[in-house]
């Protein structure tokens, strides 16, 4: 699965990141992120595309992992 | 040349997105002795939109101070949009902007049309409020920043401040929702031609036309909508005069454009910052996610929120639909209850 890093990036850019990432990844992809308006921005984006989204925390870091649904 | 200027490449936070959170701020001034005077009619306490000083038993002066990063790529408009935002603090308390400061950050290397293109912007919409700019204070800085502080002139009797409503008060709002989120998307160039037209045409409306409206009618108290987003000055509205506001959300005007974008989780961080700030005090009832977004949207010269006397509702409604066509009904107050904003 491919991995994207957007830590250090502010808003709506991770969500950016992650559309770009599905488009050419369709089955699903995983993004780090470290802040929780990127988690919330990201997988409101992965329900209208409707994907399944993970979230998993760790020390501040956050990784979601968006699966076709 | 202006156009070679990126403005909003240079801010890390745009408009009143860069606002510290209430919490935060009140932690920050925590201890600080705070001074009274009888003739301080409206102080810090009170988290109003400006302060108003007695000078005489027919006239009290408000002061305000506002500026930000750009919020437009375009030096000009950012400095219209700048400027229309302090002034709206101004009629927020039911007061006239008089007299003007200029507040301004700028990179050394920034060019000086753009600067001076800022700088018109902002003087343009003092002068259209009939405010004077006498003067200001510039300084170097990594990334620009520009606001206008601002004195304006109120009767005494006659000041709204945020938390005078009383229970069957109607609430006005008079520019719609999601500027913020249009803000956001712009910056990630996914904003359409006709969004961006419309952010712009919102973010440059003075507030005036509504302040000049509502005085005529018995008006309780009011603010206008900016950083903390509709349900963030609302909650300070409520807490403040201990009464409970139940919104008609298919009244609140939405811009849609703003709900495609939320949904798709263009959103800004500080909208995340004002549900956590509010979102306790809120029941959303059944409201749509994309709906709850839009009314914790920070808005940048957001439009003025006003409750008035439920006798005089109609009168001001007729009248603000003639003068700013863009106000809505949304609401009413009623008897304080466990939830301080009823979503329905």
């Amino acid at each position: 699965m491919m991995k994207i890093d957007a830590r250090g990036l502010a808003c709506p850019e991770p969500v950016v990141r992650t559309q770009k990432a599905i488009q050419s990844n369709p089955e699903g992809v995983a993004v780090m992120v470290d802040n929780m308006a990127s988690v919330e921005n990201i997988s409101r984006f992965a329900k209208a595309r409707k994907y399944a989204v993970e979230v998993t925390e760790e020390g501040g870091d956050y990784t979601l992992t968006l699966k076709k649904a | 040349m202006e156009e070679d200027v990126k403005l909003t490449k240079l801010a890390k936070c745009a408009g009143c997105g860069a606002k510290v959170g209430a919490g935060v701020l009140a932690k920050l001034l925590e201890n600080i002795p705070v001074r009274s005077d009888p003739n301080l009619l409206v102080g810090f306490d009170k988290s109003d939109d400006a302060c108003v000083y007695r000078v005489s038993d027919d006239l009290a002066i408000v002061q305000t101070l506002d500026f930000f990063p750009p919020i437009a790529d375009d030096p000009h408009l950012f400095g219209q949009i700048a400027a229309t935002n302090a002034l709206s603090d101004i009629y927020a308390m039911g007061g006239e902007p008089k007299l003007a400061l200029n507040i301004m950050c700028v990179p050394k290397d920034m060019p000086k049309e753009a600067v001076h293109a800022m700088l018109r912007g902002g003087y343009e919409k003092a002068y259209e409020a009939g405010t004077l700019i006498a003067g200001g204070h510039s300084i170097f800085d990594e990334e620009p920043k520009y606001g206008l502080s601002v004195t304006g002139f109120v009767h005494p009797d006659r000041i709204l401040t945020n938390s005078g409503a009383r229970e069957g008060d109607v609430l006005f709002l008079t520019k719609p929702l999601g500027i913020g989120i249009l803000t956001t998307a712009q910056r990630a160039e996914l904003l359409s031609e006709e969004g961006r037209t419309l952010a712009y045409t919102l973010m440059t409306t003075l507030n005036k036309a509504a302040r000049d409206c509502m005085v005529k009618y018995r008006v309780h108290a009011c603010t206008d909508v900016t950083g903390f987003g509709l349900l963030g000055h609302l909650y300070e509205m409520t807490q403040g005069s201990d009464l409970t506001a139940l919104l008609a959300t298919e009244n609140i005007s939405i811009i849609p454009e703003a709900l495609t974008l939320a949904e798709m989780g263009i959103l800004p961080e500080g909208m995340y910052r004002n549900r956590t700030f509010a979102e306790q005090a809120v029941d959303v009832g059944s409201t749509d996610l994309a709906v709850q977004d839009a009314l914790f949207d920070p808005q940048t010269a957001g439009g003025l929120l006003i409750a008035v006397d439920p006798a005089d509702a109609d009168a001001l409604f007729a009248e603000l639909k003639d003068a700013v066509p863009c106000a809505q009904r949304i609401g009413v107050m009623q008897q304080a209850g466990e939830k301080r904003i009823l979503l329905r």
